[in-house]
């Protein structure tokens, strides 16, 4: 496998220009996790208005795939209902399975992280953004009774 | 004698590389460029042919069997104690323990010696630049013993800062473990001024040597260390086995470590007697195949010569420090050669070292990315992570070449567009 099938432009591009990178102060959903075994480290905040997301902003410290992936989600995430995010992170862990999840669509350009699949010690490295998004919607959803 | 008839050192790393038959392998269409020695070393066709030898003609349990077979797998285990003594200059085979790895070496002090030893309110000190199994074993001994840990700070150029030893060394200190190459930096540790400070207080003390045995010589009676601890698989032999070196008398008034068979002498139903030291720490059948492969690894590299080892390795590493300084490659570490060991750590064009690896791993050239299991020496080098390529005997200066030329490719991906 080439550099380039795992590396797409999209990545490398979100990597050089992270975008919705900023930390908030009063975001209503604030999660954060780290790889212990890499140090790669996300921290997921989400604006809500109402049940959909409103905005989504990231900030951590990684490798490329950790933090060009942190980037696609929360461009992915505006507009999206809390459901529909749970669903686009299920989703993307089937990506990096091997398989194509119903919901390919809502992936919008979390797509072009396909290629990680066939490294399995950088899948890790893709669904930090993802699993720290789901688990902060978790815990929002527990804490308002949802 | 063994070691008059063997042949005049001489040192010929093409020639030694037909040795290793995993370096034939193609990787991604390229031939495997190993850099990732200071992990686990690979290992020669005389270590895989011991293995399958000794389980085709030999395999018996040792130290019971009324039997022809038997009796040749407990001589062929226990001589591998006398190699191993040999070949750090220990004074008896009696000091040398077998166990799992370096690991289970430093945890084996911790509980047989620590236990008996520390009391609340003494003091173990470490340093700033230990691998974690150099600092997990003694946390989880002081939370026991409610104990202090001190650590010798490193300065900017990955060097132990000594110049507050005389106070981190003080009446309260009862251990001082450190390592004698960093696994990170290269760092090759001068041992004269801590151990001599380190006795001249009551204190013992253990030296961390899983990366300086397999790559210099190394005389324990010269370096007057209580312990040292190592592992077969990072010198040429098996996964599996360690080696534990104590001095006598600590060895002979220590309790046991793991209980169970081959270390008892009496079995009652309230209480035992146990074996004298070293097999009294060697309780349960233990790794007798990896045990005697390992021997074969150690006459391996005592045919080679461990100062022609060095000296190879000090002429690959000065070569790789040029090279990867050439490319603006920043290498953590002493600079001068006596004082370092073929661990190059480093941090390139601010490419993430996971990516970094990935790429490599495209052209076939295996290395470590990460924080090398040694997370607090991370926070003093101030980066999340580093990359990290280590030398051996079969390397040469093509297979740093061809790194060089890797790392720039990498450079160009990440930080020029395709």
């Amino acid at each position: 496998m080439e550099l380039e099938e795992l590396y797409r432009d999209i990545i490398l591009d979100h990597n050089r220009t992270p975008r919705n990178k900023r930390q908030l102060d009063d975001a209503d959903i604030a999660n954060h996790q780290k790889n212990p075994v890499c140090g790669d480290e996300i921290n997921i905040q989400i604006v809500l208005d109402g049940d959909q997301i409103d905005v989504a902003f990231f900030f951590g410290q990684g490798c490329s795939i950790s933090q060009a992936s942190a980037s696609i989600l929360t461009d992915v995430l505006k507009g999206k209902t809390l459901d529909q995010a749970r669903a686009i992170a299920a989703g993307f862990h089937e990506l990096m399975n091997g398989s194509e999840p119903n919901n390919i669509d809502d992936l919008g350009d979390l797509v072009a992280l396909q290629g990680v699949a066939h490294y399995p010690v950088r899948i890790k490295c893709a669904v930090l953004a993802c699993d720290t998004l789901d688990e902060g919607v978790i815990d929002w959803l527990n804490k308002h009774q949802i | 004698m063994a070691n008059l008839q063997r042949n005049t050192p001489t040192f010929d790393s093409a020639k030694i590389r037909n040795d290793f038959p995993i370096l034939k392998r193609i990787i991604n269409g390229k031939p495997l460029v190993y850099l990732d020695n200071a992990a686990t070393s690979q290992k020669p066709q005389a270590v895989i042919d011991t293995l399958t030898t000794y389980y085709e003609t030999t395999n018996a349990n040792i130290h019971r069997g009324i039997y022809k077979i038997s009796e040749e797998a407990t001589a062929a285990y226990e001589e591998v104690r006398s190699i191993v003594a040999n070949f750090i200059g220990a004074k008896e085979p009696e000091n040398i323990i077998f166990t799992r790895n370096t690991t289970e070496s430093i945890n084996l002090i911790a509980y047989a010696w620590g236990r008996e030893n520390i009391e609340t309110g003494d003091e173990i000190l470490l340093t700033e630049m230990e691998h974690h199994s150099n600092i997990v074993p003694w946390q989880i001994l002081a939370e026991e013993r409610q104990a202090t840990i001190k650590y010798i700070p490193i300065n900017e150029d990955g060097e132990l800062d000594l110049s507050d030893l005389n106070t981190l060394i003080n009446k309260k200190t009862r251990l001082v473990s450190f390592v004698h190459m960093s696994n990170v930096l290269g760092t090759i540790n001068s041992t004269e001024e801590i151990i001599e400070r380190a006795h001249q207080a009551g204190a013992i003390v253990v030296l961390d040597a899983a990366q300086s045995v397999p790559h210099m010589p190394i005389n324990v009676t010269n370096l007057d260390c209580d312990f040292l601890a190592f592992s077969s698989h990072k010198m040429l032999g098996p996964t599996g086995i360690g080696v534990l070196y104590g001095k006598t008398a600590t060895l002979q008034e220590m309790s046991p470590f793991l209980g169970g068979g081959e270390m008892i002498d009496e079995v009652h139903l309230q209480a035992s007697t146990y074996k004298k030291a070293p097999w009294r720490y060697e309780a349960g059948t233990p790794n007798i195949a990896d045990t005697i492969a390992f021997g074969t690894a150690i006459q391996y590299l005592e045919n080679l010569g461990m100062d022609n080892v060095r000296a190879h390795e000090k002429e690959l590493t000065t070569y790789a420090l040029d090279s990867l300084t050439k490319i603006g490659a920043r290498v953590f570490g002493p600079t001068n050669i006596e004082e370092r060991g073929g661990v190059l750590s480093f941090w390139y064009q601010d490419i993430h070292p996971h990516d970094l690896a990935t790429a490599l791993d495209t052209d076939g050239i295996a290395v470590r990315a990460g924080h090398h299991c040694a997370q607090p020496l991370m926070n003093v080098l101030k980066v999340p992570a580093t990359t990290r390529a280590s030398l051996y005997i079969y390397t040469t200066k093509q297979d740093i070449d061809m790194l060089i030329t890797s790392l720039m490719k990498a450079g160009k991906f990440f930080n020029n567009g395709t």
